[in-house]
């Protein structure tokens, strides 16, 4: 099962005596190339690094500060196991691997190892014009898409310092929401799921399932749309689209009243939520965690109001902060959260103006279809967009949006040419992940799937 | 004429069917071809029926489970998929069967069959059915009835836990180790409250023999034992049933998300498939040791008509099996799981004391109104204690600083020059006011 075995150490002698049987040597981690990446005996860590897998906050003082009586190297390994979950684990999201010592079934100290899902999405974005870069960029975050393309298309934008058209950003504000509405039911799902009710896990689908259709029915895509782009968004919303999103509306909020007779009064769901994967607001900022587990703390940080992007500004809407900074503050706020956005979905709706849905710039939108038969010059256009692509000023520009995760972040930088010369994504589940050893502190193994669950991470963001 | 050998081991194997079925009418004028045939036919019936119940519980739970779970579940196999599980079975059947190179080979091929035979005797001494007679022989609708019926319940009960604890621990390796120890305490632990309030019926009863426990309740609903003890025993043996047979939301065993599969993680093909088995077929036999303790196993309400007599009162008995099997597909669906310390706490604090109060009083009330009263009385006195003594544990717990609200905590400049460059901050209808205040 686990590969961190080592036949020479305690640990070996200790699985003898349990399980009665010897297991064959294996290399030492250091022999192998996953390197420092393993959990190792308390003797073999360095002080600072003990001290943050047993749930310090990283940071660089209390690293180097650390006194010796705070962190216990002399545990005997023979009283603890360490053990691995992930990266195939049914509840690790994805490809998240934990290495834990437990003691029993009490987790002692943890260690997040990612890079299981890189697939190099920052590098390739180098090699593709702007114009294929969001196709690159949604995949990241595949739980979101819409919203990776939306900060991607912002930065761009921002470098080329052009206009949108209105209805582009409205549009880009209605699918942000109904995003981060799909986005939360999924987190309802999987979190249902990790507790072990199995009902949560499917009623989430089932709702998400009908914003899912109505991306499909605007996007031609469930996911990856690459919707949003440069310039506007791809498609104009398509007919009844105001139906739909009505639709959508009333019952995912019927719905959510539903999840507090399945779940949030439920006298088990919050023995197992409440005062479990506690974080002070402190922790919390100190390990640049964004998203619901900050504002779980109390610290209404929350971009589309403390840093206003597209038309947020001129909506009314309410930030959900929570108190104790434990896993049901995060439950109550995605939760409210979802009644947030269809708070604003409703209002965004009502005030889609009439227009363009991209921007009327031939050197970044290609042409309509029709107009390639009839103008040189649109063919042109169309053939030097899908060719070369456009032409970015030099510059570099650093664009953050909320997503349902956290704050998102797009560094572009452009060195004049039509292919961006550093695209980095400041991915909100790999910065929150760092603060999955705090908020294990003094949990069990159960409390361990619930706390990844509340983190919330998407590993193909994490590993980019 | 036999040979002397022959008719010897009858005669010892009439006088073990005499002890272990003492109260069937079919042996009160010894043990002729006639007995044969039929215990032999009621063994056949009785596994045939077991093992398609079985197949059709497993149809039923993935079918109701899905009608909860707006699915459609099971549809292909069959009609209505009723076959389902047996194209799954045929399939573990012939899949590849796995043995980990770590595990001990003789306790990990024989720990499926530990929990399955238990599974498999304790429907024996479960009555399903009142007396028949064929051809002037009257004999009972269960397959043994020995004097100590229930305990054989709880002692096969004891024995498949031993099927889980060495499947985990012959597997080498991690999770189903952690899975099996987890099996191992929740078992035991709730074995304590089963077996308390299996005393308060049989001391009610006064007799062991899972008959006699049947025919006291005979007479009118209101003597099932169910009413007859107060709800109370019902509702304890219910929930502790429930943690021996794993069930959601105590199926801390074999966790999917936690454990990955529990003890069962490193099982292929039959074995799995035997596991699998077990559980569902131990559902259905406790729910009928439930039916029997509590609800009068067989008992009730027959039409007057021609063979009704014979038949009905097994139609009843499947009836009230039916009720708990769907309670148990419901709780599935419904809760979510308790953790491995909620667990505990459940049993030892609130079961144990519970049941063991209960019984005491019941036994009072059984020599005296007075003695029962007085009982009952320092039950709840000792009751008041342990929830005191509860409290000041729990508060004592609880000074962990991170259970505290975060706001209460001493906050750094960080956080401060943070909330002054957060606009809302600090007015008096805060975005957050609404916050996670609506939730509860």
């Amino acid at each position: 099962m686990s590969d961190e075995f080592d036949a020479s150490s305690p640990d070996a002698d200790l699985f003898e005596e349990v399980v009665g049987v010897r297991r064959a040597p294996r290399a030492a981690p250091s022999e192998t190339s996953e390197g420092a990446q393993e959990l190792g005996t308390r003797s073999a860590t360095p002080l600072e690094e003990l001290r943050r897998e047993e749930g310090a906050v990283l940071r660089i003082p209390e690293g180097a500060v650390v006194d010796v009586g705070d962190v216990d190297v002399e545990r005997p390994t023979d009283e603890t196991m360490i053990i691995n979950m992930g990266p195939q684990h049914p509840s690790t999201h994805g490809v998240l691997r934990l290495m834990l010592e437990l003691d029993g079934e009490t987790v002692l100290r943890t260690k997040p190892v990612i890079g299981y899902l890189h697939t190099g999405m920052e590098k390739t974005a180098e090699e593709l014009t702007y114009v294929q870069g969001a196709t690159n960029v949604t995949r990241m975050d595949y739980l979101s898409p819409l919203n990776n393309e939306l900060v991607f298309s912002l930065a761009t934008e921002a470098l080329l310092g052009i206009d949108v058209p209105t209805r582009a950003t409205w549009i880009r504000m209605l699918f942000s929401e109904l995003q981060r509405i799909s986005s939360h039911l999924m987190w309802m799902a999987t979190n249902g799921m990790d507790l072990g009710s199995t009902s949560m896990m499917i009623y989430g689908f089932r709702e998400r399932e009908m914003i899912l259709a109505l991306f499909e029915k605007t996007t031609g895509l469930r996911m990856n749309h690459d919707y949003i782009r440069p310039g506007g968004v791809a498609a104009d919303l398509p007919d009844g689209w105001e139906d739909d999103v009505e639709i959508i509306c009333d019952t995912v909020l019927r719905r959510t009243y539903e999840y507090d007779e399945l779940l949030t009064g439920q006298p088990i769901f919050r023995e197992r939520m409440v005062g479990v994967g506690s974080i002070t607001a402190d922790e919390a900022i100190a390990l640049s965690v964004t998203g619901p587990i900050l504002r779980s703390t109390g610290v209404s940080w929350d971009l589309r109001r403390s840093m206003p992007y597209l038309e947020y500004g001129q909506l009314d809407f309410d930030v959900i902060v929570g108190t104790y900074g434990d896993n049901f503050d995060r439950y109550a706020i995605r939760l409210n959260e979802i009644r947030e956005s269809i708070k604003l979905v409703r209002q965004i709706a009502q005030r889609v103006p009439p227009g363009d849905y991209r921007a009327q710039d031939r050197k970044v939108t290609p042409p309509p279809r029709a107009r390639i038969d009839e103008s040189m010059e649109a063919l042109i256009h169309h053939f030097k967009i899908f060719t070369e692509g456009f032409r970015v000023p030099e510059g570099e520009v650093y664009v953050a949006i909320e997503s349902p995760r956290g704050e998102i972040g797009c560094y572009l930088v452009s060195d004049g040419t039509s292919k961006p010369y550093r695209l980095h994504i400041r991915g909100p589940s790999f910065v929150n992940l760092q603060a999955v050893p705090t908020l294990m502190r003094g949990g069990l193994i159960a409390d361990a799937v619930a706390i990844i669950s509340s983190v919330d991470p998407v590993m193909g963001e994490v590993d980019r | 004429m036999s040979p002397a050998w022959l008719v010897a081991a009858h005669a010892q194997l009439a006088t073990l069917l005499a002890l272990t079925t003492h109260g069937d009418p079919l042996y009160s004028r010894g043990v002729g071809w006639f007995v044969w045939v039929v215990v032999l036919i009621k063994v056949v019936v009785a596994f045939a029926v077991l093992l398609v119940s079985v197949m059709l519980m497993i149809w039923f739970e993935r079918k109701l489970i899905s009608d909860m779970q707006s699915r459609i579940g099971p549809n292909r196999a069959g009609p209505w998929g009723l076959l389902q599980t047996l194209a799954d079975g045929t399939k573990l059947f012939f899949k590849e069967d796995l043995l980990p190179a770590q595990a001990d080979r003789t306790v990990f091929h024989l720990a499926p069959y530990l929990s399955l035979v238990p599974a498999l005797l304790i429907f024996t001494v479960v009555p399903v059915g009142g007396i028949v007679t064929i051809s002037g022989h009257p004999f009972e609708l269960q397959v043994a009835d020995p004097t100590i019926g229930i305990l054989v319940v709880l002692a096969m009960s004891s024995i498949a836990v031993y099927g889980v604890m060495l499947a985990g621990w012959s597997s080498g390796s991690k999770y189903p180790l952690l899975g099996s120890v987890r099996a191992s305490a929740q078992m035991i632990s709730y074995e304590a409250a089963l077996g308390i309030t299996t005393v308060t019926v049989v001391i009610v009863t006064g007799s062991l023999s899972t008959r006699a426990i049947v025919e006291s309740q005979a007479s009118a609903f209101w003597d099932w034992n169910l009413i007859r003890l107060g709800i109370v025993p019902f509702l304890l043996f219910l929930t502790a049933i429930t943690a021996e047979l794993t069930r959601p939301p105590f199926d801390l065993t074999e966790a999917e998300q936690e454990l990955v599969g529990g003890f069962h993680t490193e099982y292929s093909s039959i074995r799995f498939a035997m596991f699998f088995l077990a559980e569902f077929m131990n559902v259905i036999t406790m729910s009928g040791v439930v039916v029997t303790l509590f609800l009068g196993g067989p008992d009730g309400p027959v039409p007057h008509l021609p063979t009704f007599d014979v038949w009905f009162p097994s139609v009843w008995f499947v009836g009230k099996v039916f009720c708990f099997l769907f309670l148990y597909v419901w709780l599935r669906a419904a809760l979510p799981r308790l953790r491995y310390d909620q667990l505990m706490t459940l049993g030892w604090k609130y079961l144990i004391p519970l049941s063991l109060g209960w019984l005491l009083a019941v036994a009072g009330f059984l020599v005296d109104g007075w003695w029962g009263a007085g009982i009952a009385a320092v039950a709840l006195c000792l009751a008041g204690l342990l929830a005191r003594a509860f409290s000041i544990g729990k508060r004592r717990g609880e000074h962990d600083p991170l259970l505290e609200p975060a706001g209460a905590r001493v906050q750094r400049p960080s956080l401060l020059r943070l909330a002054s460059l957060t606009p809302d901050r600090g007015e008096g209808d805060a975005p957050g006011g609404g916050g996670t205040g609506e939730v509860g």
